[in-house]
């Protein structure tokens, strides 16, 4: 490759790399809310409440998370002639995310449910029986082991997110893959590449190692207590 | 009059009566210990006086106030109950520390929090924090744990955790200070540390119901003693009496199993 080439394979490949983050960003902070959300209601007395999450949990841990792209970005056109999405990049990414987001909303809620039966009942009755409230006893007591058992779970999921990102390119979002793979199909006078390609695999893995480093100081941070 | 009134307490689990018509009184400094077998509702009674559980019949008398009342209808608030149960600690049979705080930490956190609800706390949250704060020293000190101050639970002893759970209770100053098998789960070389502690207690006269398995513990340290049968108060009296000359057949089967295994 031409030193001008290399500029406009990594210049591409930034730009997909920037859709692959925003994606990534956008469903952790929307599918945390989310998961904690469900794992309520899976949790709750009300019957019907927590049928109707185990169904919901069932369906997207049963099935590909493609097959949820798909069915997200195109049913309701087809089906309902009705259009949330819009046109363009834009669509394809609102779509992407809501998909994503109820998928790990999905996951996590389990990891969630995980974590809070991890705390053993006495910890609530210590705090019942010195006159916590039960709000205080969440926030005060319960809150931060709870943190702590989830996080090796939580870090697991987070660096599958990172390449399960991949997938929205089903619905052609121009994430990385997309991006590096263009140049294999032809693209802006460069075709039969494959070294593109290859590079994507490389900006998972920085990406991913930073995570890694990241998660694990912050278990260590918390290795104060057991 | 009497600090502590318990009129015909009973409790179902389901189909099972764990108690049944439980009576007592108990005085301003006394230490009562209860004694029985596994399963007889010596714990779900320390349980119920301590609002963990709801009795189904039933008055509870604190200083003559009523603070139970299972004929009164009306759903007690949550805060109701609150209150209430800071007439009574408690201290659990597995510690049940909390993990992330340090020993002093726990001792002082719930003391703080409810410091938070005085209505003077906002003009005089430096005071009230260093008297909470000097409290919680104090009391490490009593229980010879001022060296362990800073330690977290998992780096303590079983019977060090007891002793900070202990000290944990008695921080709040509650009037009765309840013990659910507090050596049960510690190695027998520890259970005598946890044992001296609530024998100076008992020197103190602090107000103490001692549910235990130690015998020999509940016959020196208590001023009377209950033991429990299946779900009922068989037999009560001043300990000498009761572990020497029990009256009741139970009572009797129960103190020789118990020799028959020292």
């Amino acid at each position: 490759m031409t030193g001008e080439q290399i500029k406009i394979v990594f210049d591409a490949l930034n730009l997909g790399f920037l859709q692959t983050l925003r994606l990534f960003f956008v469903t952790l902070i929307g599918a945390v809310p989310l998961g904690l959300l469900v794992m309520l209601g899976r949790m709750s007395r009300v019957k019907p409440l927590s049928l109707l999450m185990r169904a919901l949990i069932w369906i997207i841990r049963g099935s590909p998370l493609v097959i949820q792209l798909l069915i997200i970005y195109y049913v309701p056109g087809i089906a309902f002639n009705w259009h949330p999405w819009g046109g363009g990049e834009s669509g394809r990414f609102a779509a992407a995310s809501v998909a994503f987001i109820i998928n790990y909303a999905c996951y996590f809620s389990e990891i969630f449910r995980g974590g809070i039966q991890s705390i053993p009942r006495g910890q609530e009755e210590a705090g019942l029986v010195l006159g916590m409230t039960k709000r205080q006893i969440f926030f005060k007591v319960k809150l931060l082991p709870m943190f702590k058992a989830v996080l090796p779970p939580m870090s697991n999921e987070i660096i599958t997110l990172v390449k399960d990102t991949s997938l929205s390119r089903i619905i052609a979002l121009q994430e990385i893959i997309w991006a590096g793979q263009a140049f294999l199909k032809g693209t802006r006078g460069i075709s039969g590449n494959v070294l593109p390609l290859f590079f994507t695999g490389v900006y998972y893995l920085a990406f991913n190692g930073l995570l890694t480093i990241l998660l694990s100081r912050l278990e260590k941070k918390l290795d104060y207590f057991r | 009059m009497h600090i502590l009134e318990v009129q015909g307490i009973q409790k179902r689990f389901g189909a099972t009566e764990v108690l049944s018509d439980i009576s007592f009184t108990m005085e301003r400094g006394e230490a009562l210990s209860i004694i029985g077998s596994s399963g007889s509702g010596k714990t779900t009674l320390l349980r119920c006086l301590n609002f963990l559980e709801t009795p189904d019949a039933g008055r509870i008398l604190v200083n003559g106030e009523t603070l139970f009342d299972a004929a009164d209808a009306r759903k007690k608030r949550d805060r109701e109950i609150r209150k209430k149960r800071l007439h009574f600690g408690l201290v659990f049979q597995s510690f049940n520390l909390f993990p992330q705080y340090t020993a002093l930490e726990n001792v002082k956190l719930a003391g703080q929090l409810l410091a938070r609800e005085r209505p003077d706390y906002q003009n005089h949250k430096s005071e009230v924090l260093s008297e909470i704060d000097a409290k919680a020293h104090a009391l490490l000190k009593e229980m010879g744990l001022s060296n362990r101050e800073q330690s977290y639970p998992f780096q303590l002893s079983g019977g060090q955790c007891q002793r900070v759970a202990i000290a944990r209770a008695l921080a709040l100053e509650p009037d009765i200070l309840c013990f659910d098998e507090p050596t049960s789960a510690l190695d027998p070389e520890l259970t005598g540390e946890v044992l001296r502690v609530i024998r100076e207690l008992a020197d103190r006269n602090t107000t103490m119901i001692i549910v235990t398995h130690e015998m020999a513990f509940a016959r020196d340290v208590a001023d009377r003693v209950i033991f429990m049968d299946e779900g009922r108060i068989c037999e009560q009296g001043d300990p000498k009496e009761v572990f020497e000359h029990p009256r009741e057949e139970r009572t009797k089967q129960f103190l020789a199993r118990y020799r028959q295994e020292a």
